[in-house]
């Protein structure tokens, strides 16, 4: 655990009755029924938690049922808050402290609380009925199992109606406040502002008064109520941390997408389509999207996925920048469009929000399964560009890199992101407009061939990078077809002529492996040489970040590289593997990666995989360093 | 470069330099000749032309127009023509599909389409058959239809192109036959002039799978008596000798001989405007040898198009809300600054 404590008063002053203590990070999850607005507490807290200036990283959990029955294990849903006073990469291993609204929350989230953690409960909610749906045969509360804890039972459904009691509502209404009373509590132990909460509530609830007032009334309530009824004989402070001067916001992984998409598209003065068909963990890029008419923004609700892939290759034929978004079993759905694209070099953005496969396996969990399906998941060989952001705040990077590569190298690309980075937030440090790259995109609109003594449109005529123009419809002079039939060099016609396919095959996929040109060099994190490399991909990035630092910390000699563009990878890859002992690659799957760099780079890589749903907790990492250096 | 100005624009000007590689007698040239000739006249520049077509026999269009072209995967052409009128509205976009294409791979796309009323006008090929694959029955086959993947005879009810259509809240409907040119380069101009989803079905002969499959529409004998052509606010008359009609019975139609005892007046009148499409459903659910089969526009009604819909919610927001600037995107939540 990251937690040091540093009194600032010590013990021995009488003064006051509650300590503070400063530490230096804390993780707390807040759980509950999918009912109890335990996402919502959670982002109120982080908000509050980045205003403060602490550096943030968060971990929604939901269940894939909408409405799992009341009160079951199905049912629980929780929010994970990792704030410090340092730079961090990950939600954190174990919890400090965690928020259990009710029975079933206990169960499903106790065994990640730290011993002697902090433990608020919900006692109203551990009647009879309530310990029976969640499995108990005794009452925790009072049969000695929580005795390593520090245990602080508050009745928050008594004392929340209490608070509210003035305020004109139904029973119903008043419950649903009850999420306020423990944030509340919470922002008393950790010493966080009311103010950007409040104001939250009062812009969120402008139509509706009544709930408003109840609100506010609990989450003072709450918080009135940890400083009077000394829950705690101490309560603690995590000091801002120092980060980068600038202005900052909290991103979500999904919000920092669809920013990035429309920046890319405002800066290339191109109309951006994004076409779509609803599937978690990817419809809040809809949801987002749809909200941005004022940057002329199209969205289409698609009837399929196929529909969706379609509309958006269309849209880049017109000259749009045609972006698609899904989750594995959508990007299966896509492949064969996914091939007219590269047959008809057109750029469109595919975004696979990965989540646990196969099938419609774990549709709100975590996975990173999908890469080998980008890299060849089509008929053919249909070499595609993948690259994949490895942070919430990253995702905008990575959406402008997806945009810049699909326009300069006439191609799709895949952009691999993940349940993690879609739903994980983290401070931005906001971009100023005009040091954000241009794209620049051309339209030719003259012909490009003399043959015959007439003037031409070839369009497949390429550039020194292999790269086609691309001409849109209703440029005079320029009309041309293109399909997915194989094309005659130049010309495009349809051919079928043996010695042109390989010519035409071998062509599309050098192309691709020229984008290695025009992408950064592998950044290694750690001594260019060494005993051990641990390399990663996607969202991973803060869990081996993290485990690495702490391994170089004990005196182990390992780097940590982390590849964003996985095709073509870094010129530089090679080199960076073949500099080290031996190679570890942790990845949520079974070693695909692991996979590509034997296949491609000979390097005899150890994995480490984790197939669970979750993301990786820094320490499994950190052991397994330790056991191959070890050795 | 050669311009092409609009007023010379001829059916010439609109073929590409691919040689047309359909069976020979195969329908589909009759098809491609009406509609360089009915584009031809209808003034839109070529540039400004666009066919998209899925995978099939008919499908191979495209390639032989020459404007711009895209020759897409089995059944998605709509989807593709969707796209691209969603933000270019000023394009007349043209899909041409299969039977197979676009009411069995395809129907999804199809429907959606149509329903939407995206500004395209999709041409539906219908030669009751898999060309391309050989000649398995397709989704329009007649039942007891013989083929290669059903020698003793489908046993599957064919779907009614036009009947999906209207379900789907088509705006345009037209039938017409390839062998009929003058019908056929009018319903293509029509098509072309309808502002959203105009739907057109060709009965279209396949020489070498299904041959002579709508003779009873053709064959000059017989055809009078087994097809009827809809003109809008004229009495539904049929016949070689002009004496037959429909009129309704109950909620039927009923094929009735103009003689002493029905007159003109009993007859149903087309009504290609009507807001309420059954009359048009019931017209293209007459199918031979029951009923004559109707030929023309069945139902041609104004909706707002799906592009000018989505573009008006931009325009309006833009208009009452300003054009977005990327640095209140970035600060749309809460910031701070660290110093
Ligand atoms: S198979 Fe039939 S539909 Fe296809 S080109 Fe030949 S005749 Fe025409």
């Amino acid at each position: 655990m990251s937690v040091s404590p540093v009194e600032s008063e010590s013990a021995g002053q009488q003064k006051q009755h509650h300590r503070i203590e400063e530490l230096e990070s804390v993780t707390i999850r807040f759980a509950g029924d999918s009912g109890d607005g335990m996402q919502l507490a959670g982002t109120q807290f982080t908000n509050a938690s980045a205003v403060l200036g602490n550096d943030v990283s968060t971990l929604p959990d939901f269940p894939a049922e909408i409405r799992a029955p009341a009160g079951t294990l199905a049912g629980v849903s929780g929010f994970q808050v990792h704030f410090s006073s340092r730079d961090i990469h990950t939600p954190g291993d174990r919890l400090n402290a965690l928020v259990a609204m009710n029975p079933a929350a206990l169960k499903t989230n106790l065994k990640d609380l730290e011993p002697n953690g902090i433990l608020i409960i919900n006692s109203d909610a551990f009647g009879k009925n309530d310990l029976q749906k969640a499995g108990y045969t005794s009452n925790p509360l009072e049969d000695g199992s929580l005795k390593n804890y520090r245990v602080i039972t508050i009745p928050i459904n008594t004392l929340n109606r209490q608070a509210v009691a003035e305020v004109k509502m139904s029973p119903r209404e008043v419950d649903r406040c009850k999420n306020f009373f423990a944030l509340g509590v919470v922002y008393w132990l950790y010493e966080r502002p009311l103010e950007a909460t409040l104001r939250w509530i009062r812009e969120k609830f402008a139509k509706n008064p009544a709930v408003m007032e109840a609100n506010t009334r609990s989450l003072k309530a709450g918080y009135n109520y940890g400083e009077t009824a000394e829950l705690l004989p101490v309560h603690y402070r995590v000091p801002p941390a120092s980060i980068k001067p600038g202005t900052y916001r909290k991103i979500t992984g999904n919000e920092a997408l669809a920013i990035g998409l429309v920046s890319a598209t405002t800066l290339a003065e191109i109309p951006l389509v994004y076409a779509t068909y609803p599937i978690t963990p990817a419809s809040d890029i809809l949801h987002f999207l749809a909200g941005m008419k004022r940057y002329g923004v199209r969205t289409i609700q698609a009837e399929d996925e196929i529909a969706a892939i379609g509309m958006a290759i269309g849209a880049s034929f017109g000259g749009a920048m045609g972006v698609t978004g899904s989750s594995g079993p959508g990007i299966c759905l896509k492949a064969e469009a996914t091939g007219l694209a590269v047959m008809t070099e057109l750029p469109v953005v595919i975004i696979d929000v990965q989540r646990g496969g196969p099938s419609t396996g774990l549709p709100t969990k975590t996975e990173q399964a999908d890469l080998l399906l980008a890299m060849y998941g089509r008929n053919g060989e249909c070499p595609v560009a993948v690259v994949a952001p490895c942070s919430p705040a990253d995702c905008f990077t990575m959406a402008f890199e997806a945009v810049r590569l699909a326009i300069r190298y006439m191609t799709p690309v895949i952009y691999l992101s993940d349940g993690y980075l879609a739903n994980g937030a983290e401070p931005w440090r906001i971009p100023k407009v005009e040091d954000l790259p241009r794209i620049k995109v051309t339209h030719p609109t003259q012909p490009n061939s003399n043959g015959n003594g007439s003037a031409k449109f070839l369009p497949y005529k390429r550039d020194e990078r292999l790269v086609r123009e691309w001409a849109v419809p209703g440029t005079p002079g320029l009309e041309h077809r293109i399909g997915g039939l194989e094309k005659e060099d130049v010309t495009g016609n349809v051919s079928y002529d043996p010695q042109n396919h390989e010519h035409m095959v071998r062509t599309r996929a050098q192309k691709i492996a020229n984008i290695a040109n025009d992408i950064p060099e592998l950044e290694v994190f750690g001594p260019k040489s060494g005993d051990l490399l641990v390399v990663g991909w996607g969202g991973t990035y803060g869990a081996i970040v993290t485990a690495v630092e702490r391994a170089q910390r004990k005196g182990y000699s390992v780097a940590h590289a982390h590849l964003r563009y996985l095709n073509p990878m870094p010129k530089n890859t090679e080199q960076v593997l073949k500099s080290y002992k031996k190679v570890l690659v942790p990845e949520l799957n079974c070693g695909q990666l692991r996979l590509l760099l034997r296949g491609i780079y000979f390097v005899d890589a150890i994995g480490l995989n984790k197939i669970q749903g979750k993301p990786f907790l820094v320490s499994e990492i950190e052991d397994k360093i330790a056991e191959i250096l070890a050795k | 470069m050669s311009t092409v100005s609009l007023p010379t624009l001829t059916a010439k000007d609109l073929a590409s330099d691919q040689e047309v590689r359909w069976c020979p007698g195969c329908g589909d040239y009759s098809i491609l000749a009406q509609m360089k000739k009915a584009l031809a006249g209808v003034g839109i520049p070529r540039e400004k032309i666009v066919f998209i077509s899925g995978i099939g026999c008919s499908s191979r269009f495209p390639y032989y127009m020459n404007t711009y072209g895209m020759h897409t995967i089995h059944g998605r052409a709509p989807t593709f023509a969707t796209g691209l009128k969603v933000f270019r509205p000023d394009l007349s976009v043209w899909v041409i599909t299969g039977d197979g294409d676009g009411l069995s791979i395809g129907g999804n796309h199809l429907i959606h389409a149509i329903r939407r009323n995206v500004d395209i006008k999709i041409i539906l090929f219908n030669n009751e058959i898999y060309g391309l694959t050989k000649g398995q029955y397709s989704p329009t086959s007649r039942q007891g239809t013989r083929t290669k993947s059903s020698p003793l005879g489908s046993v599957e009810h064919p779907l009614r192109p036009l009947s999906i259509a209207i379900g789907a809240e088509a705006t345009f409907v037209a039938r017409t036959i390839d062998v009929d040119i003058n019908h056929l380069t009018s319903i293509l101009k029509r098509a072309s002039e309808h502002k959203g989803t105009a739907f057109v079905e060709i009965y279209q002969n396949c020489k070498i799978f299904n041959d002579g499959v709508f003779d009873y529409a053709t064959d000059k004998s017989v055809k009078a008596d087994n097809t009827l052509y809809l003109e809008h606010g004229k009495p539904l008359i049929f016949g070689k000798d002009r004496n037959k009609g429909i009129r309704l019975h109950n909620l039927d139609p009923e094929v009735v001989t103009l003689d002493g005892g029905v007159s003109v007046d009993d007859l149903l009148i087309h009504d290609e405007r009507a807001e309420e499409p059954s009359l048009a459903y019931l017209l293209s659910r007459m199918v031979y040898p029951r009923f004559p089969e109707c030929m023309g526009v069945f139902r041609c009604i104004r909706r707002p198009t799906y592009e000018e819909q989505v573009n008006s919610q931009i325009e309006e927001t833009i208009r009452t809300k300003g054009k977005g600037k990327l640095e209140e995107l970035f600060a749309s939540d809460d910031t701070w600054v660290v110093k």
